[in-house]
């Protein structure tokens, strides 16, 4: 199957039913892989002690709070530009995905922060920015929700998204640009990680469950929607032949 | 598996994975088979999509 044929909605579905089984059993697997890994095999870090184990939940959502707002970005371009079907299905299902990663990120962040800083909350400018993405994923969803037209309502949230991509190279090099409490890059930096492998390995084994975790949700959300704007269409029509209907007796 | 004196951080953490986890897998499971329950409804009624609709034999 080619990769336009997925264009087609009806494809899309036949294509999510025969791969989800797939996805799902793959998460399960990373997940028990990376939970042993993260939990019994890394070591306490030398300063934070076991602390160090809510990195294993924390850096996998950051991750997926940004690269889930950059395929909405791509998916944004899709709609706008090229008028993809199904651009807009991607983007309106992988939002609640987003946002969802993007909370854990903010929580467990705090979690880790209090015995580390002293503090749940900063308003510096790493947390500050994450707390707007996470802000600008509940405006999203409110839009989405509040636009019945599922059209009208794809065009309006790819604009928000476009502007709302400004945001993720600000969260990138916030640590850079200002004096923040949150710590620098520390993974993917120019001289490589400063991590020692023996907790870096972990990260990664979570890094992929989490990846396939959203995979997975964001394809069965997708199928969801599809399924959703079929039920619409098919209830207008039924409201169309109503309609017909009254009209026909009418004038009998 | 010892926690040290941070434990209850380290727990809530976790939990809180744990719970928006499901709360999201429960969401993409639930919302599925109300699309499917109510797609059921639609077709048992005799409405049709006007994809399948055209293709019929008139």
């Amino acid at each position: 199957m080619a990769l336009i044929d997925l264009a087609n909605p009806t494809r899309f579905l036949n294509f999510a039913e025969r791969v989800l089984p797939w996805l799902v059993a793959a998460t399960l697997f990373a997940f028990a892989i990376g939970l042993e890994q993260a939990l019994f095999v890394a070591p306490d870090d030398y300063q934070q002690g076991a602390t160090v184990k809510i990195m294993f939940l924390h850096v996998p959502c950051a991750w997926l709070g940004m690269f889930c707002w950059g395929l909405m970005t791509v998916a944004a371009l899709g709609t706008l530009v090229w008028r993809h079907p199904l651009a807009d299905v991607a983007a309106k299902a992988a939002a609640p995905i987003g946002a969802a990663f993007t909370f854990l990120c903010l929580f467990t962040g705090s979690m880790w922060g209090r015995p580390m800083w002293g503090t749940y909350w900063q308003w510096d400018a790493r947390l500050t920015s994450v707390l707007v993405l996470f802000i600008m994923y509940l405006g999203l969803i409110a839009l989405w929700r509040s636009v019945e037209d599922p059209g009208r309502a794809g065009r309006a949230a790819a604009v928000l998204t476009l502007v709302g991509a400004v945001n993720l190279p600000i969260i990138k090099f916030s640590v850079d640009w200002w004096n923040t409490l949150h710590q620098p890059a520390s993974v993917f930096r120019i001289g490589g990680p400063t991590i020692d492998k023996s907790i870096l390995v972990p990260l990664f084994a979570m890094a992929i469950a989490f990846t396939l975790l959203f995979l997975t949700l964001h394809l069965a959300a997708m199928r969801n929607e599809i399924l959703r704007r079929r039920v619409r269409s098919m209830q207008m029509l039924r409201v169309f032949a109503d309609e017909d209907m009254r009209q026909i007796e009418s004038r009998a | 598996m010892n926690l040290g004196p941070h434990a209850a951080f380290i727990l809530a953490a976790y939990a809180a994975a744990i719970v928006v986890v499901a709360g999201l897998v429960a969401w993409v499971i639930l919302d599925f088979r109300a699309q499917k329950r109510v797609l059921g409804d639609l077709e048992a009624h005799g409405v049709t999509r006007r994809s399948t609709a055209l293709k019929e034999p008139a």
